[in-house]
């Protein structure tokens, strides 16, 4: 049953997608590539690709394309980015109305201060999966990757760095 | 307040490229300047609260405020604000993209973005390991190697650094109460 599975995946991302964005891309990753192979790894550089051009957050994204993409319908789309949003929606609503109680107590904030690292590892995890041939195809590719790290290491907006390699791809590869 | 709170994210939402992160000076403008929904020691505050919780941070965000000023209903119109313009836009784009994914100038631009991808990914890890010592980098370090080259599921190591940290303050705390 593709849309019971497709609902769990993407509660689960939403449940334990700590650290925001990039943190759950590895678990996207993780649930909708290496897990179910819905998608291969190619295709979901380029969910992410698209991502970084549309608005909205990137979980969300993945879910909408995702979901029409497994069960190519409309249905599965919105089933996908509902349960993504689901846990959002009542552990932000539980939080806000305990936040008074919570903040400050020294077991959240231990949790929090265990997850930390583990996040920033999720992170470059994700990058670490994507080192593959079909990313990298040739010397080219190295290049870009180097030039767009270090200036995104100088802050340099991500939609201008994007729109500035497919540019480039065009120029190259066409 | 429903079609307002709404009106209010759906604007926010179309807006927000690239993440989260993006959200911050559209909603100080929208909701502290205009509206006066939030105030501003507040915001920092919802801030933190929308990074601890699981979940995108710009529908975490979206949460906190709808739920601030209108119970559940809020909450439920402020999220749909962000989820609407996302959900419509990729929709469009995965009926369409699979018509023309194969052309080769489609193929070409993509060629190029996914390197772009890659280092956007793993860019922001330099800058938020810069804060933490060695040990904790390492335990990062470590996480990434299981998930990259052993496919231990992300969510298992989510939930080891959650009760690693409430052991350690357990431990810690013990140690504390033994010394006179």
């Amino acid at each position: 049953m593709i849309y019971l599975q497709l609902f769990y995946v993407y509660l689960k991302i939403g449940f334990f997608g700590f650290g925001g964005g990039y943190a759950m891309l590895s678990l996207i990753q993780h649930e909708v590539v290496v897990r179910n192979g819905w998608i291969t790894n190619q295709q979901f550089t380029d969910i992410i690709a698209i991502s970084q051009m549309t608005p909205g957050p990137i979980a969300l994204n993945s879910a909408t394309y995702i979901g029409y993409t497994v069960t190519g319908n409309v249905w599965g789309s919105l089933l996908a980015t509902l349960a993504v949003s689901m846990p959002s929606l009542t552990l932000m609503v539980l939080l806000t109305k305990f936040y008074m109680k919570l903040n400050g107590n020294r077991y959240v904030s231990g949790a929090m201060f265990g997850m930390q690292p583990m996040v920033i590892g999720l992170i470059l995890a994700a990058a670490l999966l994507l080192f593959t041939p079909d990313t990298f195809v040739d010397y080219w590719s190295w290049i870009i990757f180097a030039v767009c790290f270090l200036a995104s290491l100088k802050k340099v907006n991500p939609i201008l760095l994007i729109v500035l390699s497919g540019v480039a791809g065009m120029i190259l590869y066409y | 307040m429903f079609f307002t709170l709404f009106w209010s994210f759906l604007k926010i939402g179309v807006f927000t490229f690239g993440g989260g992160y993006a959200m911050i000076p559209l909603i100080e403008r929208e909701l502290i300047d205009r509206k006066g929904w939030i105030a501003r020691d507040r915001f920092l505050e919802m801030l933190t609260l929308a990074q601890s919780a699981p979940g995108p941070i710009a529908l975490n965000t979206a949460v906190f405020v709808g739920y601030s000023k209108d119970k559940m209903r809020g909450a439920v119109a402020a999220a749909l604000g962000v989820i609407v313009p996302s959900f419509v836009i990729l929709l469009l784009i995965a009926i369409f993209f699979t018509d023309f994914k194969d052309n080769h100038v489609v193929e070409a631009m993509f060629k190029g973005m996914r390197p772009a991808v890659v280092s956007l990914i793993a860019a922001p890890v330099i800058g938020l390991a810069r804060g933490m010592n060695l040990y904790r980098i390492g335990l990062g370090i470590v996480a990434a190697a299981a998930v990259w080259r052993l496919h231990v599921s992300p969510v298992l190591l989510i939930i080891a650094g959650a009760v690693g940290g409430i052991l350690w303050v357990v431990y810690r705390n013990r140690k504390k109460t033994q010394k006179p």
